[in-house]
């Protein structure tokens, strides 16, 4: 077993965990759990010559690999999250063997229970908002002699033509979005503004003016659905999504030096 | 089994719902969660491990200021490379600029505007 490595996707209390009913982790492997000090962690096996640390800075430039691999992270973590308060753990985060992972439930016991604390009985929700630019009909060809030499040209002496309107109608959307967020926030026990996403990564070609997380009490979760609801309107988008395990409202298990991230904007 | 049934009892969930996507995975998956120090085999505790054109995709967009300024380089159209869609670009700046120079802007379009010529050349 010298080239299996443990991989951890989550950690839960021992008095809330369920039998994972056949769950697959990351390479297929079964998840089973490993109890220690009250807590539960959430594991499975994986080969570490994929998961070596310089297997896996290699594989992170794949972003086929990368995808597999954080779906299949997430696939687990939802699932114990749906059973019981989780903190859900950062992808690729492995260990050399189970006495580890119980040396790590006994050393960060407190940590872990304080944090599970805050987050019982409630999920995360996302809600992203996008400005939806004016719409000019694509129909619309330049009339007459004026002709454009070529498609590109007319495209962009329309897109030109808009650009004012659409920074207009950027500002505004952007100003929304900060109230947006104040609403929600206020229905929300805790709040947390991820950086807007890339079109890239969004998938969508209209800017993200939002990208807000919310930890809401279950029991104001139909709430706030309303409230986003009730948000949306004339000139952006709005998506909700979740419940997700609560990613976004765990806090370093102790304090390490990537906690100066958290506050790059 | 891939069921991740929602902890939140919906009779009906709320309108609008997306599902999830891998974006947004991967935002919840690489930057947050709990990061664990120790005595570990693997651990990415720093995001510099990601690579360029990883943290191209997960990076900041930052909001207003920049936003509708660099606007051309955003552009799908533009970022294909496409050599004689940017000369076109910057013709048609040239005689946009022309005539724009031929009306007196606005005062709260100066700034913007300074800022937008430095941002007009697309990389690609």
């Amino acid at each position: 077993m010298d080239d299996m490595g443990t991989y951890l996707y989550a950690v839960a209390l021992e008095q809330d965990s369920a039998p994972l009913e056949d769950m697959t982790g990351i390479v297929g492997g079964p998840v089973r759990t490993i109890s220690q000090a009250g807590l539960t962690a959430y594991v499975s096996a994986v080969p570490l010559t994929q998961f070596g640390e310089e297997p896996v800075r290699q594989s992170l430039e794949d972003l086929d690999w990368l995808g597999e691999t954080a779906r299949a992270h997430h696939r687990v973590v939802e699932a114990v999250a749906a059973k019981a308060p989780t903190a859900p753990v950062r992808l690729v985060t492995v260990y050399r063997d189970e006495a580890q992972i119980r040396d790590l439930l006994e050393q960060r016991h407190d940590a872990f229970v304080e944090v599970l604390s805050r987050l019982a009985g409630r999920r995360e929700w996302g809600v992203k908002v996008y400005a939806v630019p004016p719409v000019a009909s694509p129909a619309e060809e330049p009339a007459g002699d004026a002709a454009p030499s070529s498609p590109g040209t007319a495209y962009l002496k329309k897109r030109q033509a808009s650009l004012r309107t659409r920074e207009e109608s950027w500002r505004q959307a952007a100003a929304r979005a900060e109230r947006i967020h104040d609403v929600l926030a206020s229905a929300a026990v805790a709040s947390h503004r991820h950086r807007a996403q890339d079109p890239q990564l969004s998938g969508r070609d209209e800017r993200m003016v939002l990208n807000g997380a919310y930890l809401v009490d279950e029991a104001r979760a139909r709430e706030f659905g309303q409230v986003v609801e009730g948000l949306r309107g004339e000139g952006i988008d709005v998506e909700l999504t979740g419940p997700w395990a609560p990613y976004s409202f765990t806090t370093p298990v102790e304090p390490v030096e990537s906690e100066a991230r958290d506050d790059t904007p | 089994m891939t069921e991740s049934s929602p902890m939140v009892r919906q009779p009906h969930s709320p309108a609008g719902r997306e599902p999830a996507n891998l974006g947004d995975i991967l935002e919840r998956v690489l930057d947050r969660g709990i990061v664990i120090a120790g005595d570990i085999r693997v651990n990415l505790l720093d995001i510099e491990l990601l690579t360029i054109k990883l943290r191209l995709i997960v990076a900041s967009v930052d909001t207003a200021k920049e936003m509708g300024i660099n606007w051309w380089e955003r552009d799908p159209w533009l970022t294909g490379k496409n050599q004689e869609l940017l000369e076109e670009n910057r013709s048609l700046r040239n005689r946009l600029a022309v005539a724009e120079r031929s009306r007196p802007a606005l005062p709260e379009e100066e700034g913007t505007r300074e800022r937008s010529r430095e941002g007009e050349e697309p990389d690609g």
